[in-house]
């Protein structure tokens, strides 16, 4: 039904623009973040009331049939999901709309006319594409259905290469007037050149994701968002559409800035981040053996370590996560409380699966926000920590990270447990962290291993600290 | 419209996509990817428009799959952000109060 006027649905469309900058400026901060969530949905829900009321639509019942199915995929999707399993939802969530922007762009070929829509139908077709597939493949690596080490193949680079090559000249195709096409025998090729964009820009996707190394994996999600966010707003070039065009833009340039910020969190940049792997040898500590000796002790070795500590400062980790025992260890944080212990969770910035994760996991638990400190706050204070008390984290206190230049997280800042009087670890096993690399530290002098579940462990700790 | 007005609105959108995020703390670094990740499924809307206009069964099927996939991007983007930030509620007793007013 068109009942809106243009100049209605201009300004509910300039609505829900404004709603969805206020969205993102909420989400800057922990107090009015649900909130600007909140507004973000109902400036989504303004838009497409608008567009049904706007536009004379064919196929009505179907489209709104198609909604509804995907509603009751997302809702209970998202509600049922494990917090812990939250990064790589986020990444399908945005795989779907990169690949839904990139066909969007596929169907509007034939209606485009000037060289900007054609420009745009390009754009859209191979990043949305790339977005799509590439947000499998980092789904694939977070939920481990494959390895999660960086994985490059004989020629990986050059065969990049040849398809990025492929993937211009389709786009070039896509672009260049039809008629000058024609005269060089190219003609009524678009159609063909964007289906094949879609392809190139498939593998492209897989390509450049799959030599990414596990730690990593959560800034090329924020990548691949600011990505997707690009091509929506290219798309709304195609279609002459200002709101695709603003809130494509919004996403793309904010999370141009999320992906740098995450990056410099871990120390890294993301060109090293996208390509690192193949500039060679990203040895994983050839010379470690995990037939080392190792100090391990039981709970109530590490009850009594805590019982008759000062300080002691909790480093929490994704398998913290997995094990569910936030909950557990929160109880033990506020018993080490009540014995007059001061208790400080150290965070690292990418502690879980992506920046922020470990927090949101500890809210959950109810640790009081003021317990939470961040990697720069809590740096200086392991100096005078009698325990440091590392629960299923690995990778953001491996000192290698400083210490060894060939190591695929040389650079990554960490946490200086190091520094700790002793340090204690809760780990299921030697096995190495995501980034597959071996910690130093847990072979040295004042660390002790207790291994097994992390809620199974901290339970005993727990009862063997109440009991002291 | 215009492709200079297109323009005009696309830098302009840069800059209030660059201002509103910076200096936010690592901690909500990831509400924040998701819910933006929510925002760009508003793709929805091309995507409604292309089925809306489509003309032949092969351009159809197309462009519902777009629908589809759009509408899990937005509605689930938004859904699982709120679920996370949901987490941000109801903890200590300090931090609950001083949010008291916040429903």
């Amino acid at each position: 039904m068109a009942v809106l006027t243009p100049e209605w649905t201009a300004f509910l469309y300039l609505v829900a623009a404004v709603c969805f900058i206020l969205a993102l400026k909420g989400l800057g901060s922990p107090r009015t973040a649900r909130r600007g969530n909140l507004i973000g949905a109902l400036g989504a829900v303004i838009a497409m009331v608008v567009v049904f009321l706007s536009t004379e639509l064919d196929n009505l019942a179907l489209i709104l049939g198609v909604i509804a199915v995907g509603t009751i995929i997302a809702v209970p999707a998202s509600r049922m999901v494990k917090m812990t399993q939250m990064p790589q939802l986020v990444a399908l969530f945005n795989g779907v709309g990169g690949g839904a922007a990139a066909l969007v762009a596929l169907l509007e070929l034939e209606h485009s006319v000037s060289f900007g829509a054609y420009l745009a139908v390009a754009f859209t077709v191979l990043v949305g594409s790339i977005a799509f597939s590439g947000s499998v493949i980092t789904f694939l690596k977070l939920q481990e259905l494959m390895p999660t080490r960086p994985i490059v193949f004989i020629g990986h680079a050059a065969v990049i290469v040849v398809l990025a090559v492929v993937g211009l000249a389709a786009a070039a195709i896509i672009v260049l007037p039809e008629a000058w096409l024609a005269g060089v025998g190219l003609g009524g090729l678009k159609w063909s050149a964007a289906v094949a964009g879609l392809g190139v820009g498939s593998v492209l996707g897989v390509l450049l994701v799959l030599p990414v190394g596990g730690a990593d994996v959560p800034i090329v999600i924020s990548l691949l968002n600011a990505g997707t966010g690009l091509a929506v707003a290219a798309s709304g070039l195609v279609l002459n559409n200002t709101l695709l065009l603003v809130a494509g833009t919004l996403v793309g340039a904010s999370g141009s800035i999320l992906t740098r910020e995450m990056a410099k969190a871990m120390g890294r940049s993301v060109t090293g981040i996208l390509f690192g792997a193949f500039r060679g040898a990203s040895s994983a500590g050839s010379t470690a053996t995990s037939d080392r000796p190792v100090r391990s002790s039981s709970a109530d070795d590490v009850a009594i370590l805590l019982g008759y500590a000062n300080r002691v400062v909790v480093v929490p980790g994704y398998g913290l996560a997995v094990a569910q025992a936030q909950h557990t260890m929160a109880e033990l944080a506020q018993t080490l409380e009540a014995k007059g212990i001061e208790v400080v969770f150290g965070i690292h910035p990418v502690a879980g699966r992506m920046p922020g994760h470990m927090n949101v996991l500890l809210a959950e638990a109810n640790v009081p926000y003021e317990a939470l400190a961040e990697m720069d706050e809590v740096n200086p204070q392991f100096k005078t920590a009698d325990v440091a008390l590392v629960v299923g984290a690995n990778d953001v206190v491996n000192p290698a990270a400083k210490t060894t230049p060939g190591s695929p997280i040389y650079g990554m800042p960490i946490l200086d447990v190091q520094d700790a009087r002793q340090v204690v670890f809760l780990k299921r096993s030697m096995r190495p962290g995501f980034a597959g690399i071996e910690n130093d530290l847990l072979f040295d002098q004042k660390t002790t291993l207790l291994f097994g579940d992390a809620k199974e462990s901290l339970t005993k700790v727990l009862g063997a600290v109440k009991n002291l | 419209m215009e492709a200079i007005t297109l323009l005009t609105f696309f830098v302009l959108a840069v800059f209030i996509g660059f201002e509103v995020v910076s200096k936010v703390s690592s901690t909500l670094h990831t509400p924040l990817m998701s819910g933006a990740n929510a925002i760009h499924g508003i793709i929805l809307v091309g995507a409604v428009i292309v089925a809306g206009s489509a003309d032949d069964p092969l351009t159809l099927v197309i462009a519902l799959i777009a629908v589809l996939m759009a509408t899990i991007n937005l509605v689930g983007g938004f859904v699982v952000t709120d679920r996370m930030l949901e987490m941000f509620r109801g903890r200590g007793s300090a931090p609950a109060a001083r949010e008291g007013s916040d429903a």
